[in-house]
């Protein structure tokens, strides 16, 4: 077994000269939990901000639902799409299990309720401060919604990153739906954990240290996006104006 | 007046949110061409009638009546600005009154000038200070030529130079014949503007009177003690 120092010169190693077995895996991922996101952010944006502004019986008891799905743990929500997806199951004819696609499909479930709860409540709180106003202009529910989410653009591009950070650093879903198999759905965090408990340290931290690059890199772009926003917007999106 | 003149025919009207009685047994008639202000201490309930006016809080009693169809706007004391352009903000209200988009640009245009804000079309509205904030508020709601206004204390948050360019524009539309219906705090303001006074207290109108004989210091009313600075 390799010591740790060594294991951290190779894993540094196999970055610097990218890796094609490490480079294939990286991409990989990326292109999972991006397409995921993309799609749970198509359908969550909808839905939250539906949700945000909606007022119907019942209501309490389906965000009362949609915050538990909050903290789903992710190999739940693996064996519920692989039951789904099995040979016996209702999507069965998809023909989709251990793929590429039962990855994203997984992922684009475990993500939508994070979009979704995020975007119902910025759109609700936007909408109990300035909804009346929009109403006043002659804007019904619908369109309050779409006009909200057009104005915490900002707000939501956050959102976005978030679920990417819960996507791609999530193991037990995809796991579970795409069998890590070498070449075909084997992602970072599978990855990892195989590498791991075979014993093979400097491909696991190499594929750990990019992980841990790419939520750094997440974070600082979400930094970088609120200052840009703050100066684009005068110092403070939210303050008060200047009279 | 003529009956064909009664734009809101309020009768007994009352409005209750949750717990809260915001509004009781108002009755009141306002007629096009009146400059209606409401006066009373905050929580008298000039908001919620203005809000009612406005459709935006329905009643919970009595009836509250529009005899004849009419294209109103309403002005909030922190209006709500988008991230867009001002020329956009403007172009948004007319686009929301059914107009077509480049068709609410171009009016949008001729609003903003007649605000004295042409020079800033293109500048982000949140970004613009307090007393253009509500010139542009303004303008959006003139932008759909409205016959009446409605206006929640628009210069209460202004500094003196904005309270200033606000209250020219209102009374620009006050000689311009338009109906308009304001709360207001200041009382300089309200005799300036208005033509009638509703003082409110408590959700009820308890003066209804013009704005002379409101002011009228010879006669003990119901807002002697307001006039005289001891708010109920």
């Amino acid at each position: 077994m390799n010591s740790f120092q060594d294991s951290a010169r190779m894993a540094l190693s196999m970055i610097v000269s990218m890796d094609e077995s490490l480079l294939s895996v990286v991409l990989r991922s990326l292109a999972v939990s991006g397409l995921a996101c993309l799609l749970a952010t198509g359908f969550g944006l909808l839905l939250g901000a539906w949700l945000g502004v909606a007022r119907f019986a019942g209501r309490g008891v389906v965000l009362a639902f949609l915050n538990t799905a909050l903290a789903l743990p992710s190999v739940v929500v693996g064996l519920v799409v692989y039951l789904l997806l099995s040979r016996s199951g209702p999507l069965g004819f998809l023909g989709w299990l251990f793929s590429f696609q039962a990855m994203v499909l997984a992922q684009t479930v475990l993500v939508l309720p994070v979009v979704m709860a995020l975007v119902r409540q910025q759109i609700e709180d936007a909408d109990r401060n300035h909804g009346e106003q929009l109403q006043s202009l002659g804007a019904g529910r619908f369109l309050r919604s779409v006009i909200l989410l057009w104005d915490e653009r900002y707000a939501l591009l956050t959102i976005f990153i978030a679920a990417f950070g819960r996507a791609v650093s999530e193991v037990g879903a995809v796991m579970v739906v795409g069998g890590n198999i070498d070449g075909f759905t084997r992602v970072m965090t599978t990855a990892i954990a195989l590498e791991t408990s075979k014993g093979d340290l400097p491909m696991a931290l190499a594929l750990g240290l990019v992980l841990l690059t790419l939520v750094l890199l997440l974070n600082v772009l979400i930094s970088l996006l609120r200052r840009w926003r703050e100066r684009r917007e005068g110092q403070g999106g939210e303050r008060e104006p200047a009279a | 007046m003529q009956h064909a003149d009664v734009l809101f025919d309020l009768q007994d009207v009352g409005l209750q949110v949750g717990r809260a009685q915001l509004l009781r047994a108002c009755s009141v008639r306002i007629h096009r061409g009146e400059r209606v202000a409401l006066v009373g201490a905050n929580g008298s309930g000039k908001t919620s009638l203005l809000r009612h006016l406005h459709g935006l809080l329905p009643e919970s009693s009595g009836l509250s009546l529009r005899p004849v169809p009419v294209r109103q706007a309403m002005l909030f004391q922190r209006p709500y600005m988008l991230r867009a352009s001002a020329l956009n903000n403007v172009a948004l209200g007319l686009w929301l009154s059914g107009q077509r988009w480049g068709q609410a640009r171009q009016q949008a245009v001729q609003a903003l000038e007649r605000v004295g804000l042409s020079g800033l079309a293109k500048q982000a509205a949140k970004t613009l200070s307090g007393g253009q904030q509500q010139r542009l508020a303004l303008a959006r709601g003139l932008a759909t030529q409205p016959d009446v206004l409605l206006l929640d204390e628009p210069t209460a948050s202004l500094d003196p130079t904005a309270k200033r360019e606000v209250g020219a524009l209102m009374a620009a539309l006050a000689a311009s014949g338009m109906t308009l219906v304001f709360a207001s705090h200041n009382l300089g303001e309200v005799k300036r503007l208005a033509s009638r006074v509703l003082y409110l207290e408590r959700g009820r109108i308890l003066m209804d009177a013009p704005t002379a004989l409101f002011f009228d210091k010879s006669r003990s009313s119901a807002a002697t003690s307001f006039l005289s600075g001891e708010l109920p």
